[in-house]
């Protein structure tokens, strides 16, 4: 799949550059590098989670198969 | 006195011709079709003179106790049925009512069917549920774990009801990052079971992971859940299923065979879901690490500066500044950028830093009025000891250089 990488795995990729910062054994170009992209992981992670309109589709029988249309439960 | 049999019947007006039997057939067959009671009927009876004809089609009777019919179960639609009918045993058929000319039989063509009773039920459900288990449909070693993270949730139930809505509420409070797609299926009667694998099917290939549900409801309104064509749907599901059928005490086949039970919809929507709220707060614990990090980072690295010169020549060192200068004002400004206050706190910090490595660099050493001794190659002197008297060495100043003699040394005191 090409899609971009899934919260978990934005997740993970932050801890990894929050580990290997920790290590403290990278030079200081490279641990700016590090921190850069750890905070672009951060700013995904942010972001998916603010996301805050959530799409709920229902399935629906049509003449080309099956197609999805905006679904409000009824509420009762 | 005429007996009226003897007289010969000529056609007269009004009164219609004889017919033959084949169009008397026909008639009572167009009949029984036209009339809309008689197709897609419910019809409780009890099942006997079962046979399976080795293609596979089913004819049985149903009767009651003062009355039977016949009725034909197709293969296509025995293979659906998801339980195994048999003699003495109390059932609700759907079908059509259909008249067969050849034998002048009225039958009635089965679609479907459940047990009905609480013995029926308990029966086909056993039957049912040893039947599985004994291929290993229900071990756990066959279990998947739910995926921590979906990104795209489905959810099979009836669109009306509360089922639905109390799940779509909880997944919308929780976890707003998923997408949910309603695969809308009958949860009772006849059709169900096929209704539900229809949805579970087209659904699958769209989502991570499956919500099988449905509310409570009696014994016969659940039954469709036990039925076996829809647990092994469950079984071979591309992704996980967790079930939701009906109170907590209800067990269905379906709630053996999925991956995971939840005791009700509700809760089957929080199993699915990861708290967003809690998320957040490991995101923002991540962010205020990674900001910790680098500060501690740069904290060294200022301590290096210190001793820069050494290794570094003014012009050299000004574009190693300069450069570090451009990324900290980047770095700053994207941690400006950032939500949760405590980051932003980090980035006071961090530009405080900044600011202090500029200070603390040689050249703004030298700007307040502080010198570096030099030999005259340029190699910093850092320490007295490096020199004797009588040795030529320099003073660099923010302006410029001053050659200088060694008069005499002095060991601290």
């Amino acid at each position: 799949m090409t899609e971009a990488p899934t919260f978990e795995e934005s997740l993970r990729l932050l801890e990894e550059k929050v580990d290997a910062l920790s290590r403290g054994d990278l030079p200081l170009d490279r641990a700016l590098a590090v921190f850069e992209e750890g905070l672009a992981l951060f700013r995904r992670c942010h972001a998916i989670l603010t996301e805050s309109e959530q799409r709920v589709t229902k399935l629906v029988a049509a003449a080309e198969g099956l197609t999805e249309e905006p679904f409000v439960a009824d509420g009762t | 006195m005429m007996d009226p049999i003897a007289v010969p019947w000529e056609p007269r007006p009004g009164v219609p011709a004889a017919i033959t039997v084949s169009q008397l057939a026909r008639l009572i067959r167009e009949t029984v079709r036209a009339n809309p009671i008689l197709n897609r009927i419910l019809v409780r009876g009890e099942v006997s003179n079962l046979q399976t004809a080795p293609a596979g089609h089913v004819f049985f009777t149903l009767k009651d106790a003062t009355a039977q019919v016949s009725c034909t179960l197709f293969r296509e639609d025995a293979e659906l049925l998801g339980f195994e009918l048999e003699d003495g045993m109390d059932v609700v058929v759907s079908g059509d009512v259909d008249v067969f000319p050849r034998k002048g039989t009225v039958q009635l063509l089965v679609r479907a069917a459940t047990p009905a009773g609480v013995g029926a039920f308990w029966a086909a459900y056993q039957r049912t549920r040893k039947k599985l288990a004994a291929e290993g449909l229900f071990d756990a070693a066959r279990k998947r774990s739910l995926p921590s993270f979906p990104r795209r949730i489905g959810v099979v139930t009836s669109e009306m009801g509360a089922v639905v809505h109390d799940i779509v509420t909880i997944l919308r409070r929780r976890y707003p990052v998923a997408h949910v797609i309603v695969a809308p299926a009958l949860v009772q009667g006849p059709g169900a079971p096929a209704s539900l694998r229809r949805a579970l099917a087209v659904v699958a290939d769209r989502v991570d992971v499956i919500i099988l549900a449905r509310g409570g409801g009696s014994l016969e309104d659940l039954w469709c859940f036990n039925d076996e064509g829809l647990a092994r749907a469950v079984a071979t599901c591309r992704v996980p299923v967790i079930s939701a059928i009906g109170h907590e005490t209800d067990v269905t086949i379906a709630d053996f065979v999925a991956d995971v039970r939840a005791p009700t919809p509700s809760a089957a929507a929080e199993l699915v879901s990861p708290d967003s709220e809690e998320l957040a707060v490991q995101v923002a614990d991540m962010g205020r690490r990674l900001a910790e990090e680098i500060r501690e980072i740069l904290s060294v690295s200022l301590g290096r500066v210190r001793g820069l010169g050494e290794q570094m020549s003014s012009r050299g060192l000004r574009r190693g500044i300069e450069a570090n200068r451009a990324r900290l004002q980047r770095i700053q400004e994207a941690l400006a950028s950032l939500g949760p206050r405590e980051i932003l706190r980090h980035q006071d910090r961090l530009a405080g830093i900044g600011r202090r490595l500029d200070l603390l660099s040689p050249l703004a050493t030298l700007q307040r009025g502080y010198a570096i001794a030099e030999r005259e190659d340029g190699h910093v002197i850092a320490h007295a000891t490096e020199v004797a008297s009588g040795d030529a060495m320099a003073v660099r100043f923010q302006d410029g250089r001053v050659h200088v003699h060694v008069d005499a040394t002095q060991e601290p005191a």
